[in-house]
């Protein structure tokens, strides 16, 4: 779909790692532009036509971000990405809240960014890191995490879509459970938010960060979204300009109301805005229609590999456009080389999620990751260089 | 020597590595990964009075990566620390496209185009920065 938006895509590219970044359409790449050429000014400062400019459209996006998710606009907090929105969970809110013997529970499947803050946030506090099991699928099942929940838990964090297997979770049934029992949920959306209708209050979910660049957006923006409530007790993790009302001496610094607190110095504007730009154009396309054509194609594609014998999918069973597969006997590094000469793009390695290896037995594998300008022309493409082994190993090197 | 006689050294050496062990108490073990890729590989390296006695290798990578580090322990095992450094200087100007002496890389010339794939340099030095983190280790314990 809507390939032609896609400078990247004219340079006879097969680009399947949607799920580390995506490519740029034509109306971003031009509201970066018109921020550059036209209007480059700082936000929240001079009287000045083009900082109002800057400010409104800053402002603006804000809202579409606010809408895209169905949350308000107070409770978006622009960071650089998913990655400093988890850290200033941890170390902005849950630093504050948790004591000595405190259970935080995660999954073997993380990305490093949802298990490294909360590793250093155990050392610090002496709350204790504890995960919920993984069913012989790599799924996360109510009966699993309602198991793993005990009087000392206070925090669920885990991503909706892993980016390793590309299995969804059932969030909206966590936040519920663990509201019943008094445990905050932050949700990592990093890979569920460009590929599917988000909707917080459906959700209940207590946090959501996503990155923007993962979405057709800029890279360095990303989202932290927050209950109001919550948000208001989160610490910023930064200070300086534009997030304090005003200050004379230690006792007397007073901040801004949220969500500018949070967002000390000159945040990424260009991106900003032109992340606007990036949900217009999701928006328009429908994110509806855009998770039905990915599962269509990732559908297709495991229907061809699973024809060759010498390839294994790792995960077959998915809700998302991410298929993960190993060929037998060659590393997937060198299958990643080999196609990468015929300018196919795919990931080999452990995708960030380096725990997961305990829970498979599996180390590493291909990853191919969709997005809606994916085709299935490409998916053939694909698979036909996948049919010969003899010729995956005498071009892989 | 031609891509295709290149290519048959680097299977060869990919599919039945020289030495594949884990070494006993005598070797000093060293880690090598690429920060960029999924290459990981231990290298376990026996000195005995300045001279590398023995080297095994323990892991997984890629098949450059694998060859390399069966090559370069077919190259290394016998030679003294100088003379391992002297090889590895001039090794990495071949794949950094400087003047070298080849007078002792045997099976490693294969990897003299390596310069032409960028990505793929880091494949194989991969072994030889372990190397030289564990001639490091030695001279301190030698100390």
């Amino acid at each position: 779909m809507n390939r032609e938006d896609f400078p990247m895509l004219k340079n006879n590219i097969i680009y399947f790692d949607n799920g580390a970044t995506t490519f740029k359409p034509v109306s971003l790449i031009d509201t970066t532009d018109y921020y550059y050429k036209e209007i480059c000014a700082n936000a929240h400062r001079g009287d000045y036509e083009i900082s109002y400019k800057v400010d409104t459209l800053y402002e603006e996006t804000r809202k579409k971000v606010a809408n895209f998710i169905n949350a308000k606009r107070e409770e978006i907090v622009f960071t650089s990405g998913a990655t400093e929105s988890l850290n200033m969970i941890a170390n902005g809110f849950f630093a504050h809240i948790l004591e000595p013997g405190d259970e935080i529970l995660l999954t073997l499947s993380e990305h490093a960014s949802n298990v490294l803050p909360w590793f250093r946030l155990s050392k610090m506090t002496g709350a204790i890191i504890k995960y919920i099991d993984l069913d012989s699928n790599l799924h996360v099942t109510m009966n699993n995490v309602i198991s793993a929940i005990t009087p000392r838990t206070k925090v669920i964090s885990l991503a909706a879509i892993t980016n390793v297997v590309g299995d969804e979770r059932p969030i909206k049934e966590i936040c519920k459970y663990a509201h019943e029992h008094n445990i905050f949920v932050c949700v990592d959306g990093a890979q569920s938010v460009p590929h599917e209708k988000t909707d917080v209050v459906d959700m209940d979910c207590d946090f959501l960060v996503f990155s923007a660049h993962k979405m057709c957006g800029p890279t360095g923006v990303g989202i932290l979204y927050g209950k109001r409530e919550l948000l208001e007790e989160v610490e910023p993790t930064n200070l300086g300009g534009g997030m304090n009302e005003s200050f004379d001496s230690v006792d007397q610094v007073y901040l801004k109301e949220l969500p500018t607190r949070l967002e000390a110095g000159t945040p990424n504007i260009a991106g900003i805005i032109a992340f606007g730009a990036a949900i217009d154009y999701l928006s328009k396309i429908g994110m509806d229609n855009i998770k039905l054509y990915e599962i269509k194609l990732k559908k297709y594609l495991i229907n061809k590999l699973k024809k060759i014998p010498h390839v294994n999918v790792i995960n077959e069973e998915c809700d998302s456009g991410i298929v993960a597969f190993n060929v037998d006997g060659v590393f997937p590094q060198d299958v990643a080389y080999y196609l990468n000469k015929y300018n196919i793009c795919v990931r080999a390695g452990n995708h960030c999620a380096k725990i997961l290896k305990n829970a498979i037995g599996v180390k590493n594998t291909v990853r191919v990751s969709f997005y809606f300008y994916n085709t299935e022309a490409e998916i053939d493409k694909l698979v036909e260089l996948l049919e010969d082994k003899n010729r995956i190993i005498s071009e892989m090197i | 020597m031609d891509s295709n006689m290149k290519r048959e050294i680097i299977l060869d050496n990919y599919s039945h590595p020289f030495n594949r062990g884990t070494g006993g108490d005598e070797y000093i073990k060293v880690n090598s990964n690429n920060e960029s890729c999924i290459d990981n590989i231990d290298l376990y390296i026996k000195f005995n009075d300045g001279i590398i006695e023995d080297i095994q290798f323990d892991g997984e990578a890629c098949a450059i990566s694998t060859a390399s580090t069966s090559i370069m322990i077919k190259n290394m095992v016998g030679k003294n620390v100088d003379e391992v450094l002297s090889y590895i200087k001039n090794f990495e100007a071949m794949l950094n496209e400087e003047k070298y002496e080849d007078t002792e890389f045997n099976e490693a010339v294969v990897f003299d185009e390596t310069y032409k794939q960028g990505n793929r340099k880091t494949c194989v030095t991969l072994p030889y920065n372990g190397i030289k983190r564990a001639i490091e280790e030695y001279n301190n314990s030698t100390l």
